[in-house]
């Protein structure tokens, strides 16, 4: 703040306020959306509502919310496989200046951009239509683990990066060949920071509804093979809204929705914290 | 033990001074004795055997100038260390002379026929031994006190050469028939005289170690 | 004299970059040898071709004869000779893992997994490395959550684990306080006895304080090896004695 004579200029007064009102405002849009969604879902949150079974009488979210975790974890199996292998690789393996790093670089920078209604497309053309897999578990999954596949894989590289070099150099100096060395200390010194890709992977496969619609398609059961289509907690809130016949029940599926995004970002928060702590030691 | 290379050679350091502390007030005894006695082997040994606290005076000199060299003292470790190589000086110096005191004993067991209990010069060979004997122990315990004994107690060995050089001047007004004699004695009894002072120094430099400062006999205070 | 290593027309390239030149020189066992010299001047890339640290980085190449006692360095198993030559670096490194783990990890690398051995092992190095008293009820710390001077020990102790022949320390005490640096210093008095030390320092008090014999690199040549009383007081090269003394630009 510019000092004038002791007295706060009429200037000075202004900029504050502006200021003071952006935030204000930012913030007053935040709270009064949740106030909003919570206001409307919290009364007709009903224990009925978590029955394992839904019927048209009564649209338990259950089934979605199970459907949901089978998703994200048949997707992350998929994405941590193939994007902490091909960070290891790039990080580790890779000669530097190789072009094919260069390659896969720009690849996934695409990736991420691409709008998720474009995955759905993407999913239900190969996948779904292609491939014969009709609208199911796998075919959602394969979709949302491409979705996410670029984040995993960012974070690991800059995880695996932030190992000091000092520590791969201790373990080959004891006589450890570069597996040993890759597995037992570069991999496991970067967990933090490859969890924390992993949180952000989920918190976007909770929050994906155009991509699963195409994909995983709509059906309320849980499924009973990977083949079979099913609805996650976003869809089902979706298809809710959309009938026109159950805006309570959809208010009250947002509510679980939102406690679930706001869980996952603190965990992310405090994960990052946790880094940002240890390394600055 | 932190620094133990450097605990370990400062302790070769002490040892080896006290060998030579050892190596010398042995050469006083023996050197009076043999002049008693007139044991011209003993002499000789004791004329031979200079040579032996030579060899000390380089080998700790070598020593120390390693330890200047490798350890880096400051503080106490310097003065020590310091004060080691000038203690040896002196050291070598009473070698030097009680080795002269055997020289004049060959010559004087051949001249001499008259019997002399040399009960004097006894007594102050006792005290220049004690001397030397109490600096080098004040210099191992870093005790100032027995720095200023052995100070003040060169007092008592100049008074014994007094008292050897009236004897001599008595005898020379006396009884003139053995004049060179009369002349050994009196050189003895300047070697002994020469022995307090060195011892003297010792104890001078066992007093800059412990306290950092280094005053000569002309500005005495005795240290309380 | 029992050399266990030797060094003949040793040269070694970062690709065009010509690091070290035509180097000829033993190391005799159970001594600690210093190499001494100005930054940049191939000390410490002696030391790392000593280990192969260097065939890590892109574009390092080298000829000329290195022999751990009857074998040649660059011929053997590289698993095998960093089993037998460890190595110190200049900042402390511990594994972000437990103590013991941290100790244990040569052990397990090299096929140690009964409990009751490296329980064993363990000790023993830290006993090795003056540390054990004080970590011995801790061993379940991480490693990082001890003082400066306290990793940098179990560093020593951890490369002590394997029972090396040899042990390189590059710089071993730069990054650490006057007190842990004569710790650590007492340490390799004390360790020669059973293995055989060789260590960068830019500190030159440090040479002769700790070592038996002393070489002095400048632009990648040797320029002086002997006897560190010899080197330090009557240097047969003036180079040396310009650069011991300080008159070094």
């Amino acid at each position: 703040m510019r000092k004038s004579s002791g007295k706060a200029s009429g200037y000075d007064w202004f900029i504050r306020g502006i200021v003071y009102l952006a935030t204000a405002i930012t913030v007053s849009v935040l709270l009064f959306i949740i106030w909003h969604v919570v206001s409307n879902g919290v009364p007709h949150l009903k224990p009925s509502l978590f029955e394992w079974k839904y019927t048209t009488e009564n649209v338990s979210m259950m089934p979605a919310i199970i459907n949901t975790l089978i998703i994200i974890a048949v997707a992350l199996t998929i994405a941590m496989i193939f994007g902490i292998g091909a960070a290891i690789y790039l990080v580790e393996y890779a000669k530097p200046g190789n072009k094919l790093v260069a390659i896969v670089r720009i690849t996934t920078e695409t990736l991420s951009g691409i709008p998720s209604i474009v995955y759905g497309l993407f999913g239900m053309l190969f996948f779904v239509t292609t491939l014969n897999w009709g609208y199911s578990v796998l075919a959602g999954a394969m979709t949302v683990a491409i979705m996410i596949l670029p984040t995993i894989m960012r974070s690991t590289e800059e995880a695996l990066m932030a190992v000091p070099m000092s520590l791969r150099e201790a373990s080959y100096g004891l006589g450890a060949a570069k597996l040993r060395t890759v597995f037992r200390i570069v991999l496991p010194s970067a967990m933090q920071g490859i969890l924390a890709g992993v949180i952000l992977g989920i918190g976007r496969i909770i929050g994906e509804t155009a991509a699963l619609l195409y994909t995983a398609g709509s059906t309320h059961r849980i499924p009973s093979s990977l083949f079979n289509s099913a609805r996650t907690l976003a869809i089902h809130m979706y298809l809710l809204a959309g009938e026109g016949l159950h805006k309570n029940e959809a208010y009250a599926t947002a509510v679980v929705l939102l406690i679930v995004v706001i869980l996952i970002n603190l965990l992310s928060n405090f994960l990052a914290g946790k880094l940002r702590k240890e390394y600055n030691q | 033990m932190v620094r133990n290379r450097f605990e370990e050679a400062l302790d070769k350091l002490n040892n080896d001074l006290d060998v030579m502390g050892d190596l010398v007030t042995v050469a006083i005894e023996k050197s009076l004795t043999s002049l008693k006695n007139c044991d011209t082997d003993l002499a000789k040994q004791v004329i031979k055997g200079d040579h032996e606290v030579n060899e000390m005076e380089k080998s700790i000199e070598r020593h120390c100038i390693t330890l200047l060299l490798r350890q880096q003292p400051v503080a106490s470790d310097l003065r020590l260390i310091s004060t080691a190589l000038k203690m040896i000086t002196d050291l070598e110096r009473i070698g030097d002379q009680a080795a002269d005191i055997a020289e004049i004993t060959l010559s004087y067991c051949e001249t001499s026929r008259k019997e002399n209990s040399f009960e004097t010069t006894s007594k102050m060979a006792e005290e220049t031994i004690r001397m030397v004997k109490t600096a080098l122990k004040a210099f191992r315990d870093g005790d100032l006190a027995l720095a200023d004994e052995v100070i003040a107690a060169d007092d008592r060995v100049d008074a014994y050469f007094d008292s050897i050089r009236d004897q001599v001047i008595q005898g020379m007004q006396d009884d003139i028939d053995e004049p060179e004699s009369l002349v050994d004695v009196l050189m003895i009894a300047k070697y002994l005289e020469r022995i307090g002072d060195h011892a003297e120094n010792v104890a001078e430099w066992v007093v800059f170690s412990i306290t950092g400062k280094h005053e000569s006999i002309d500005d005495l205070h005795l240290h309380v | 004299m029992d050399n266990i290593i030797t060094i003949r027309d040793f040269n070694s390239y970062y690709g065009d970059f010509h690091a070290i030149k035509d180097i000829n020189m033993d190391v005799e066992k159970n001594k600690i040898t210093a190499f001494i010299g100005p930054s940049g001047c191939g000390k410490s890339t002696l030391l790392k071709s000593i280990n192969r640290m260097n065939d890590l980085v892109e574009g390092f190449h080298c000829k000329g004869t290195m022999m751990l006692e009857e074998q040649e360095i660059y011929k053997m198993d590289v698993y095998e000779l960093r089993k037998r030559v460890g190595m110190v670096f200049q900042k402390p490194n511990p594994f972000p893992i437990s103590i013991y783990d941290n100790i244990a990890y040569g052990p397990r690398t090299h096929g140690i997994r009964k409990k009751a051995e490296l329980d064993e092992i363990v000790e023993k190095s830290l006993r090795q490395a003056a540390i054990w008293d004080e970590v011995k009820d801790q061993l379940n710390k991480n490693g990082l959550s001890i003082s400066g001077g306290q990793q940098q020990r179990i560093c020593i102790a951890r490369a002590l684990a394997v029972n090396p022949e040899v042990i390189l320390l590059d710089e071993p005490t730069s990054a650490l306080d006057p007190i842990s640096t004569t710790k650590i210093e007492d340490l390799l008095n004390e360790l020669k006895k059973e293995y055989t030390i060789v260590i960068v320092t830019h500190n030159m008090q440090q040479a002769t304080r700790v070592s038996d014999y002393t070489g002095f690199f400048l632009l990648g040549d040797l320029i002086e090896f002997g006897d560190t009383d010899q080197v330090f007081s009557i240097p047969k090269d003036k180079r040396t004695e310009d650069y011991i003394t300080g008159r070094f630009g």
